[in-house]
């Protein structure tokens, strides 16, 4: 049995000995040497995705004005940050919607604004204090004259996630992006056999402190994600078949490059952001390994519904990710074409920057200070109406 | 050589006419089929690529007219802005004619002019708004 310490792994980084493979080209490696002879070889696997990830924002802290303010209203670009926390701190959710162009432009659009260096206008609304007297403020801010401006992720990196189709007559505008009528068509977003959960499937490397690369800068793994569902059913691989282990995630928004995280618009649905995600998985023993090797073949989803407004839609079909991405399956004796929404050409180039950046000894890899839960149920929102009962 | 690239619209009546055979023959015109839905009991509509000199092209066009049946020629076209492009392929779920489409080996977008329809139905669907219309 192989055995190797993170001291170890990072020993060999420093000394420029590692050997690294993306999560891609481990799966022609272990096929070729098998997996023993490819754990004592390969050091570490870089994984990655790039996909629209709702649930993403930033912390931003503005510097005090003076005569300064409690800030308890904010908007960027007309965007409404949350400004409920001290005096000028705020948070900008990527999905929130300008009050001026609606979804054409929003939070995520703010994000992008800010890593690209522009200037975006600030303006905060106050109630006034004896020690904050300002009650009104305008004025344009950039990532070079504000104090700290984090991502802070709540969920990422879906492990897994359903592919839709749409039964009804009527086009359908969703998060997973138009869904033509009568299953016209059907669309997943998963980098598969390269995404960094379905990579380490069961949290043995991927934990609390875990340095990734996020958004082009690095950044780490503060905690499970919400809706982390580690409890969701999985095959013999160990592999979840639907949406499982989310992270949350945080990185230097002053670090990011725009190749790696985009805003972007759903038409009638809303907006969203591309993060680009890098996660390094080192190859401590052969069961890691033999995770990583991974294919599309083997990645389980369900197709459902999306016509069916209701939690519970029916799963159409079960499917693997090589289905899918060949650009047709069968819907009820149909031919019907797929179409990814997460980009699988940048999560491979995110892969490869990693891998680079590890050789050089510009990334290190951390060990967990704490693993994520494998355990954790998932609790649902029951309508209770206004009396509580 | 000139190109123009049209829809004509058959009502349920003149699906049958031999209409491309007339324009080859008679107007020594390329035709290239881009996309034909047609049912003899309902009404047709077929988007073809026309080639040939502008003269014959115009004599075409009356002769179709002259059938009684309609067209409408494209002016727009679509531009992708390949350098803004992410290369998720949202689009690709929206396309009906195959213009766009990412290559199962290197996952990039490809979009084939020639065989776009002008729907306009990418715009809206790319979450980056790297798709539009330019007349
Ligand atoms: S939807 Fe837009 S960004 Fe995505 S592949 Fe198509 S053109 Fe490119
Ligand atoms: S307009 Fe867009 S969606 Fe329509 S055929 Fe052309 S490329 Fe395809």
């Amino acid at each position: 049995m192989i055995k190797k310490s993170f001291e170890e792994i990072n020993e060999k980084i420093k000394k420029g000995k590692a050997v690294i493979v993306t999560a891609d080209e481990i799966i022609d490696l272990v096929a070729e040497k098998g997996i023993k002879k490819a754990a004592q070889e390969v050091d570490v696997v870089t994984t990655a995705t790039f996909g629209p990830m709702c649930s993403s924002g930033a912390f931003l802290n503005f510097g005090h004005s003076d005569p300064p303010i409690k800030m308890s209203k904010v908007w960027l670009n007309d965007v409404p940050a949350y400004a409920g926390i001290a005096a000028v701190d705020a948070y900008i959710g990527a999905t929130e919607l300008s009050e001026t162009k609606g979804m054409e432009y929003g939070g995520a659009h703010v994000i992008e604004d800010l890593i690209k260096g522009k200037n975006v206008k600030l303006h905060a609304k106050s109630y006034g204090t004896d020690c904050y007297p300002l009650k009104e403020i305008t004025t344009f801010i950039n990532k070079k004259n504000i104090n700290q401006a984090f991502l802070f992720n709540p969920r990422n990196a879906y492990q897994n996630y359903a592919a839709a189709t749409n039964s009804s007559d009527k086009t359908l505008y969703t998060y997973m992006g138009t869904l033509l009528p009568d299953y016209g068509n059907v669309t997943y977003s998963t980098s598969g056999q390269l995404s960094p959960l379905l990579n380490d499937p069961e949290y043995r490397t991927i934990g609390i402190g875990t340095r990734i690369f996020i958004g082009g800068a690095q950044g780490y793994v503060a905690w499970e994600g919400t809706q982390h569902n580690p409890e969701q059913n999985r095959g013999t691989n160990k592999v979840p078949i639907g949406a499982a282990g989310t992270l949350t995630l945080i990185g230097d928004l002053k670090q990011m490059n725009t190749n790696f995280i985009r805003a972007a618009v759903y038409e009638k649905y809303g907006i969203s952001i591309f993060i680009g995600i890098g996660i390094p998985i080192p190859i401590l023993d052969e069961d890691i390994l033999e995770k990583t090797a991974i294919k599309d073949s083997q990645i389980f989803t369900n197709v459902y519904d999306y016509s069916v407004q209701s939690r519970k839609r029916p799963a159409i079909r079960s499917v693997s990710y090589e289905e899918l991405r060949s650009g047709t399956i069968k819907l009820n004796n149909k031919k019907v074409s797929t179409a990814p929404l997460s980009s699988l050409k940048v999560a491979r180039e995110i892969a490869q920057i990693l891998k680079k950046q590890i050789a050089k000894g510009d990334f290190v890899l951390t060990q967990p200070v704490a693993h994520l839960p494998l355990k954790n149920k998932m609790n649902t929102l029951d309508i209770r109406g206004g009396k509580d009962e | 050589m000139n190109k123009i690239k049209i829809c004509l619209y058959f009502p349920p009546n003149k699906v049958t006419v031999p209409l491309s055979y007339h324009l080859i023959k008679n107007f020594d015109l390329q035709l290239n089929i881009l996309h034909a839905d047609i049912d003899l009991a309902k009404t047709g509509k077929l988007i073809m690529d026309v080639l040939g000199e502008k003269k014959n092209i115009e004599k075409g066009l009356k002769f179709i007219e002259q059938q009684g049946i309609k067209y409408k020629i494209f002016n727009k076209t679509i531009i992708w802005q390949e350098d803004k492009c992410i290369h998720c392929g949202a689009c690709t779920a929206v396309c009906p004619s195959g213009a766009l489409k990412l290559g199962t080996i290197d996952c990039m977008l490809t979009f084939d002019k020639e065989e776009c329809l002008v729907c306009e139905l990418c715009i809206k669907s790319c979450p980056l708004n790297v798709m539009s219309v330019a007349f």
